[in-house]
């Protein structure tokens, strides 16, 4: 297990310790299709992990996710991605857009720069990570999935290939728990 | 300076999700020659999804469109259903959403203040970049976000889509004592909110102002937010249920968007804070009032960059006033109101953040919705914004390519439009020829 990126504020989480401070934060709107894979592992999650773990539903927004990981052990961050053209350089993996396709980051390999959005609406991960950074407010440990998506129009429900991933993804936040010794 | 024939200027904002969000400015012979704007669509998707549905279905389901101002939208969804169905809130429960829906104006201004706006003046390119330089600063930015996110968890239930919320009112209702703590943290919150507003008041503001109507609601006594009388600065009065026969909605040719405009106005027309302050400044509670004033605000603001000391003024405003109704707070004797489905239409208006929300439902007999419209305050505000880009950009084409996007941007920014219904993806084209 690698070492926690950014001493959290009042990390009482220390090796040894039997409580853990673990959340899972999807990101996503449900009502624009692929983009609601983050709830949607959410919602597979709720019936498997026990009370101890938060499940966060949210819209990505920098302060609410930061308020949501901040003293965490853990926190896992599951996360619609749109690739447009090459791949996913952060992964060394190439090739176009695969819809479906997931991908394990932990913090340091996320590039955290900051938008230049014109509404509150368009800050994302990358703003929370950068702004947590700043402020010392990381979790101990942070690991993002993130689904690689192909239709965020409005609707409901998923693509197949992007379905199929929520359940890959389940089972692997599911060993991300483990790992840390999250009875699941 | 940089006078090229031709050029094109291309800047992407983060997105989370794309979208096909677009600014586009041609500029030949040294004048503006057009200036499109294609932001936001309407939320037609969710009318669609909204026929047929239960008439308790609409404050949950309008919420889902916005992750930033979903009390704006469980708010208007509610009133418009409760006045087709002949019900209304009682004292009590009429000011636990407005409590509520403070706590969204707190959190929607503070995140904009702080995360979005605020770097702009001070010349970094995002909160992130500022915070390494002004850690204080902006921890007071998501301090008040925290207050915020406590009132919408204590009154909503979550502080993201309040799953609390009812038409009628309230699955459940908080006892007092479940609100004092609240009351003790907004009050020190209300130092913080005062210092954003003495913040703020001390950047540049680039002179520019504008002329549009203005568009808020009113309501004599206190600072319009959750209900009230339309009144624009035009001297129109008109309610809720009369809003479509003052607001006509347009397709413009460029876009899927709707505009709006005013019936029988040739100029643009906005709605959102600086129409708040300019039409009911006179309404603020005494702190908020005397922020204003030491800030240096006249009874009214019409330069859309001082919008941010708007904001923060609210934002007082909204603590304030959370303070005052949980002090005056008994709780009621049931959380929520009967309301009986009925053949009817209803209409609604509040405020969110970003200014007028309208929703209307048409119930059949049984209460399912036979037709719903909304109008969120972003479509009413498209045409403005680009007004205000067309002659912005006219008074400052000796600047390089670089600093006007920068600029359009910010121009842009002063308004928060909302994309997040339709993009989350935005470019900036500028062509000089």
């Amino acid at each position: 297990m690698t070492a926690g990126a950014g001493g959290a504020a009042g990390d009482g989480g220390a090796a040894g310790s039997s409580v853990r401070r673990v959340v899972v934060i999807g990101v996503g709107n449900e009502f624009r299709r692929d983009d609601g894979v983050g709830p949607e592992v959410l919602s597979q999650l709720g019936a498997a992990v026990p009370d101890s773990v938060r499940l966060v539903a949210s819209d990505g927004e920098p302060a609410r996710m930061i308020e949501a990981w901040t003293g965490a052990d853990l926190a896992v961050v599951v996360d619609a991605l749109q690739v447009a053209g090459a791949g996913l350089a952060a992964t060394g993996q190439g090739g176009g857009p695969a819809p479906g396709r997931t991908h394990r980051l932990v913090i340091d390999e996320v590039t955290a720069g900051s938008a230049t959005a014109v509404s509150s609406h368009g800050l994302g991960l990358g703003d929370a990570i950068g702004l947590a950074r700043a402020l010392d407010l990381m979790p101990a440990r942070l690991i993002v999935h993130a689904v690689e998506v192909t239709d965020c129009s409005y609707g409901v429900g998923l693509t197949p290939a992007v379905a199929a991933a929520a359940e890959t993804v389940t089972s692997a936040v599911l060993r991300d728990l483990r790992e840390l010794g999250v009875p699941v | 300076m940089t006078h090229r024939a031709d050029r094109t200027l291309v800047t992407t904002g983060l997105a989370r999700v794309e979208g096909e969000g677009s600014m586009y400015v041609r500029v030949a012979g040294g004048q503006v020659e057009e200036v499109r704007l294609d932001i936001y669509e309407p939320p037609r998707f969710f009318e669609a999804f909204l026929r047929g549905r239960a008439y308790t279905e609409p404050p949950d389901i309008t919420a889902r469109i916005c992750g930033i101002c979903p009390v704006a939208y469980q708010t208007s969804a509610c009133q418009a259903i409760e006045a087709a169905c002949g019900a209304s809130l009682p004292p009590g429960l009429a000011g636990l959403r407005r409590l509520l829906y403070c706590g969204e104006w707190i959190s929607s201004h503070a995140l904009h203040i702080y995360m979005l706006h605020a770097p702009d003046f001070l010349g970094y390119p995002g909160a992130v970049e500022m915070a390494r330089d002004h850690r204080a600063i902006v921890e007071r930015g998501l301090a008040l976000r925290r207050v915020a996110n406590a009132i919408m968890a204590t009154v909503g239930g979550r502080s993201i889509h309040p799953v609390n919320v009812r038409v009628g009112g309230f699955y459940r209702v908080p006892a007092p004592a479940e609100l004092r703590p609240l009351a003790e943290q907004l009050r020190t919150t209300l130092d913080l909110a005062v210092e954003t507003v003495r913040w703020v008041a001390g950047f540049e503001f680039p002179d520019f102002s504008t002329d549009h109507e203005l568009l808020a609601l009113r309501e004599p006594g206190v600072y319009a937010i959750e209900r009230g009388t339309l009144v624009t600065s035009g001297g129109r009065a008109f309610t809720a249920a009369q809003f479509d026969e003052h607001v006509i909605e347009e397709h413009v040719p460029h876009s899927n968007a709707l505009h709006a405009r005013l019936a029988g106005l040739d100029g643009s027309y906005f709605t959102g804070p600086l129409a708040r302050y300019s039409l009911n400044s006179r309404w603020l509670p005494p702190a908020a009032a005397e922020s204003a004033r030491a800030a240096g605000l006249g009874p009214t603001c019409r330069n859309p960059f001082q919008s941010i000391v708007v904001r923060a003024v609210e934002v007082v405003c909204a603590v304030e006033e959370a303070i005052r109704l949980i002090d005056e707070y008994e709780r009621p004797d049931q959380p929520s109101v009967p309301v009986e489905p009925r053949a009817g239409t209803g209409h609604g208006v509040s405020e969110a953040p970003r200014g007028a929300l309208y929703h209307h439902y048409v119930l059949d007999a049984v209460g399912n919705v036979a037709s719903a419209k909304i109008v969120p305050p972003t479509s009413q505000n498209q045409a403005a914004i680009q007004d205000d880009l067309r002659s912005f950009v006219a008074d400052r084409l000796d600047l390089d390519d670089e600093a006007l996007t920068h600029q359009c941007e910010q121009a842009i920014r002063n308004y928060d439009p909302c994309i997040s219904c339709a993009t989350h993806f935005l470019k900036l084209h500028v062509e000089r020829g």
